[in-house]
Parts: structure tokens; sequence; C-alpha cells
């Protein structure tokens, strides 16, 4: 019973465990929802999703379980047999482009085409104009020229496909690679200044002691404040294009950041901090943060962490007009400079290993900008680099 | 089973309502989160009101040890008095001060028990009071006796996300989020507290309201309960009908933003706003 539910709930990537699924079927004995579509979609939602950041996944799921619209997955699954080829793919689509590409029931016909290609490829293939592979013109394939084609797994040379599907490529970052990153973790406790701030409530054993028996043995209790975590920090993430080949490590780390302070804010840019950050990246053209506006919300004692790997051109960072992405009235520098100004502490944590630095002219100048506080993202430099912040 | 709709004072949305009703039926802990102000509190006052049970309050601060809501025990007092030679001290019992939890299970009837805030505490918290929450039962270690509910107490924990839940916890828990309320449910909140206040005024407080909550950048948005005040000194200070409509741009801010407005950068910001936009009229 309602298994498939369950089952469309776990593919679209919703937390749900069998304890809350049979939750769920026991709300359902006991409590009057029956045959009622929208009280059943809030009895789930309230039993089934612990966390509002699910309810997105949730709404598009319970749509496709009731429109049947899930079988979009499936068929791609059926369709494309190669794994690797099929999750490129599939991050290639947005759910829209999904629900419109299978309204013009042109997808299918593409696959098609694109599955008998691959039947008809026996090996690797680079230029030309029908294979997949790299660098051809067929609509098929990597770094290619054809203007309507599907980039298939890779990185993008020419920016110029009716869908180069680059919105879809700043994928928002979540936090859900907490396994393996328990090295990182403790790097990162470091941060945790233990400030002996707070109530009196902890036994200080030592000073009991001595001062009961200063005191002829009549009991003088004495108390220290405990630690308490005070640490807030406003992390901003350098997303899409160079930075893609360190998504994952990033991802770690922002996984392993969550839970370790008080108040941690994170924005996302892209290369070089301008006049404005995002906290989405999916909606970023509708709606970016002023960085005038971060700087005046949060006050000077956040720690201020850059993670990205200032690979650049230089003129992104130094010029007017020098940002790769719209016109910026005053130069990078200026900006970051701002920013910095308006904290106290700040480090940028580079992902590209240290000895590689100095070959780009824009790591350099960055780290000067920083005042020379960029660390490697190893278990060490992190050390480094939080010991820096807590100092 | 009594169930829980909108009372006389407090609007319960259909969603809300049925996560309510679910949490009491299944017996489970009913996590409630959302903005400050969107009358999370006031939810758990207004679920014992209608069941008519009683309410048990535990309010958690950054200080707060899972245990104190179980029992403590003031091993100190006891030392005190053994040094006095107080007779008390032979019974441990004397020494046990009971928690709020303990006070919900041990009550003769179904009594609510609110969590208030429960993301102030450390982030242990939650997980220390796993297997309370999940079987309603602990132990004393002190008299090795085992404290079980009688009745399953109507548990509601209010969070207003300054720290992510533990997923063991959130597991054991129902879940809603309290998104805040559009115009035409905001407008039957205030007809709720203010009955008797004029259409024309509301009209127009409404409109500077969600125009307030939508200007960028503001550290406190305000919420439900601001509008409320808000409202409240509007109409205890007579202010003339027409001073919200004729805004003209020399008096763009509200009047008695006091009330809604709680932080210094925001009313300058505010003011710096209004100092812009009459630059660019006056041009």
């Amino acid at each position: 019973m309602l298994l498939s539910y369950f089952e469309t709930l776990r593919r679209y990537g919703v937390p749900v465990t069998l304890g809350e699924f049979l939750d769920l079927l026991e709300a359902l004995k006991t409590s009057t929802v029956f045959a009622d579509r929208e009280k059943f979609y809030f009895l789930s939602r309230t039993i089934l999703v612990k966390d509002e950041k699910h309810f997105d996944k949730f709404d598009r799921a319970i749509d496709a379980f009731f429109n049947g619209l899930e079988s979009m997955d499936g068929m791609l699954e059926a369709l494309i047999p190669d794994d690797w080829i099929r999750d490129a793919f599939q991050k290639e689509l947005t759910q829209e482009e999904l629900d419109k590409l299978q309204s013009f029931e042109s997808l299918e016909e593409l696959i098609e085409q694109f599955k008998e290609r691959l039947a008809e490829q026996e090996k690797r293939h680079q230029g030309g104009n029908k294979w997949i592979g790299t660098g051809g013109t067929s609509p098929f394939g990597n770094n290619g020229f054809h203007p309507e084609g599907i980039r298939v797994g890779g990185e993008g040379k020419h920016q110029k496909g009716v869908k180069v599907w680059e919105k879809r490529e700043f994928k928002n970052l979540d936090g859900d690679t907490a396994l393996g990153t328990r090295n990182i973790q403790v790097a990162l406790r470091r941060l945790r200044k233990f400030a002996r701030s707070g109530a009196e409530d902890q036994l200080d054993l030592d000073d009991t002691i001595s001062s009961t028996a200063k005191n002829a043995g009549l009991l003088d209790i004495k108390m220290v404040p405990e630690r308490h975590n005070a640490v807030k920090v406003l992390i901003f993430f350098d997303i899409g294009g160079s930075m893609d080949y360190h998504i994952t490590a990033c991802q770690q780390l922002f996984s392993a950041v969550r839970t370790e302070f008080k108040h941690l804010e994170f924005f996302y840019f892209h290369n070089c901090i301008y006049e404005s950050v995002w906290k989405d990246n999916i909606r970023r053209r509708q709606e970016s943060t002023p960085l005038v506006e971060v700087l005046n919300k949060y006050s000077q004692d956040y720690k201020v962490i850059v993670v990205g790997d200032a690979a650049m051109s230089p003129y992104e960072i130094m010029s007017d007009g020098g940002s790769v992405e719209h016109w910026n009235e005053e130069s990078g520098e200026v900006w970051m400079r701002r920013l910095l100004a308006g904290y106290q502490r700040f480090a940028w944590i580079n992902p590209i290993a240290e000895s590689e630095w100095h070959y780009a002219q824009s790591t350099r100048m960055m780290s000067d900008i920083f005042d020379g506080n960029m660390f490697p993202m190893t278990v060490n430099g992190l050390e480094a680099c939080m010991a820096h912040l807590a100092r | 089973m009594t169930t829980f709709s909108s009372t006389k004072e407090y609007i319960a949305s259909d969603d809300l309502s049925m996560a309510v009703n679910a949490a009491m039926a299944l017996e489970k802990p009913l996590l409630i989160k959302g903005e400050p102000g969107t009358g999370k509190t006031m939810l758990a006052e207004q679920v014992a009101e209608a069941a008519g049970m009683e309410l048990v309050q535990w309010h958690i601060k950054s200080t707060t040890k899972a245990h104190q809501g179980l029992y403590e025990y003031d091993a100190v007092s006891r030392l005190r008095d053994s040094q006095l030679g107080d007779n008390k001290v032979a019974d441990v019992g004397n020494y046990i001060k009971k928690g709020k939890l303990w006070e919900a299970f041990s009550a003769e009837k179904r009594v609510v028990l609110l969590i208030d805030e429960i993301d102030k505490a450390d982030i242990e918290f939650p997980n220390d009071l796993l297997q309370e929450l999940d079987r309603m039962e602990f132990f004393v270690y002190e008299t090795g006796e085992t404290i079980k509910a009688i009745n399953r107490p109507v548990i509601i924990i209010t969070s207003n996300n300054e720290k992510e839940l533990p997923d063991a916890f959130l597991r054991r828990c129902f879940f809603h989020f309290i998104s805040f309320p559009d115009r035409q449910t905001m407008k039957s909140i205030v007809d709720v507290h203010y009955p008797a206040i004029q259409k024309t005024l509301v009209d127009q407080a409404l409109e500077v309201f969600f125009e307030l909550r939508e200007l960028p950048g503001l550290k406190k948005r305000p919420s439900t309960s601001e509008l409320i005040d808000w409202l409240k000194l509007l109409m205890s200070d007579d202010i003339p009908d027409d001073i919200l409509t004729q805004r003209d741009q020399s008096t763009a801010i509200p009047p008695l933003y006091g009330a809604l407005l709680k932080n210094e950068q925001d009313v300058q910001m505010l003011e710096r706003l209004a100092f812009m936009h009459r630059r660019e009229t006056s041009r």
C-alpha cells in the first residue's frame, strides 16, 4: 500500500525513512483523511518532511506522483544504458526543461537518436560531425559547435549552445555529504572558541577543595562559567566556471561546517566578489544580495571565510568592468577590500594545491589582498586557517 | 478526541490544524518552525486551551541542559546538610528537583508540554532527549525509579532555525513550518485581535506593513506580532484617519514606526531611503 508513493519520494531525494512511512500509514488508519488529496498532502508533509528545505523536492515528488510525471526519470534510465553518460545527461537538464521537453516529445526522439549512435559507435571518438565524442559538430558530445546539441559529460568549451545549461551548472550546494568529512570537522573544531562566558554553572573542583580547606572544612563551592560556542561565520563560495573541479571538495567542507557554529551564513559568488553576492544559486539572476547589505547586516565579530580557487584573469581583480559576467563599476579589489575592512578576521581557503598557486597571477594578488591569509584545503591548511581565525 | 482548529483568538491554517491533530492522534512530538513572531508559542497555549488541558512550559536557554527537564539532583545542599547533621540527608529523594518533563509525565490528566525555542540550546540537547521523547519514560539513577508517562503529553516544540537539529531527533517528530501569512490571513488575524477596528485603518496599515516587509536588507522584518502591537498603538493614539494614506515624501516613514522596526540600523536605513526618495522626486 502506497509503496510507490514512498519510492517516488525517495527517488526525488526527499529523505524519508521506513519509520516515518509507517507513521503515515498509522495516521491514515486513525484519522479522517480519506479521498482528499489536499489533506493527504498536508498530512504526509507533516509526517514525512522534517525541514522546509525539502519542501520543494516534496512538492515536485507529490506532483509527479499524482500526475504520473515521474515516468520521465524511468525513461531516461531505461533508454540510456551507460551510467556515466546518463548521469551527465540528467545533470544537464533541469526539471522544467524535462517537463518542457516532454511536452514537445522531442526528448524521446533525441534520446532515441542518441542511443542509436551510441550503439553504432564502438570506440572513443573525437572531432567529426556525427559520432558522440569530443570536439565535433554532432548534436551530441562535448566541446562541440552544434548550437542546439546536448552536451554530454565534461566541461563545455564553447558557451554557445541554445542550452548551455549553464544556469544548472551553478548547482546549489547542500549539506548532504556529512559522511567522510570527519577529518575536516576535526580541523573546524579549532574554530569553536571556547570562550569562558555565560552562566556560572560548572563546579570548579580544584578551587572548591582549596577554598573549603581554607574555610576550616566548611564547604565553600566555587563555580566557573561553562564554555560555549559563540563563533559566528560568514562563508563565501566561488561557484561555477573554473571552480567546478573543486565543487565536491567544497561541498564536503560546507557540510562539515554547518553544525559547528552559532551562526553560519553563506553566500555564493563567481570568481571575485563584486557589488552583489547571492544565496540561492538557481535564482541568482532574480535574487542577489548587495554586498553593502551584507556588511550592514552582519556585525564585525563575524569571521569571514572565502572558499575559491582565485584562478581568474588579473583584470577581474584589477580593473573596473573586468568581471566576466557583468559590467562592474568598481574593480574587484575595491569590493574585496571593502568586505575585509568590515570584519576583523578573514581567511581565504583555496582548494588548489599550494604548490600550484604561483602559476596564477590572480592567486598571488588575492593572497596579497587577504594579507597573505590564504590556506590550502587540506586538514593541516584548515587547522592553520582556524587557528588564524580564532586568534 | 477533540480536534484542533482556529479559535476565537488564534487563526490556524488548514495545514497547521492538520499537523496538530495528527501529532495529537499519534502521540508524537510536533516541531514547529517559522519566522519569529508568527505565533509558534501561542499555538501551544491555544492547543491547551482548546483541548482543555493544562500547559507545561519549558523555555530553553543557551545554558539549558537536557537533564534539567527530567530532574536535578542537588548534591551541594545534601553535602551542606550532612555537615550540619540534618535528618533530611538520609533520603535522597529530598534533594531531587523535578523538571518539566517529569511534571508533564506524572500529571494525572493529559497535558500539553511546550518546549520553547529548542534551537537556543547546545547542539547536543535534542540528542539527549531522544529516548525520553520517544518512549516517554526515563530513569532516575539516584533513587533507582523509572518515571513513565501516565498519559503521553501533547508535546509541541518550537524552533527559530538558529541551529540545525539532528536527523535522529527530527525522525521522531512531526514537522510543520508556519509560513508568513498572506494578506487575507493577516486580515483575519487582525479581526480576531481587534474586532472593532475601522476597516480603512486596517487596509492602510496592512499596505504600509507589507511594503515595509518587502524592503530589502532589514535586519529584522516586522512580523505578525509587531503588526498587532503597531495597530494597538495607532488605535490608542487616535491617529487621524488620513495619516497613513497621505504619505507625502516628507513623512515617508510610517507613524509610530518604533513598534514595527526594532533595530536602529533598520530605522536609519528607512530614513536614508526616504531621504533618497525625496531627493529623486524633487529633482
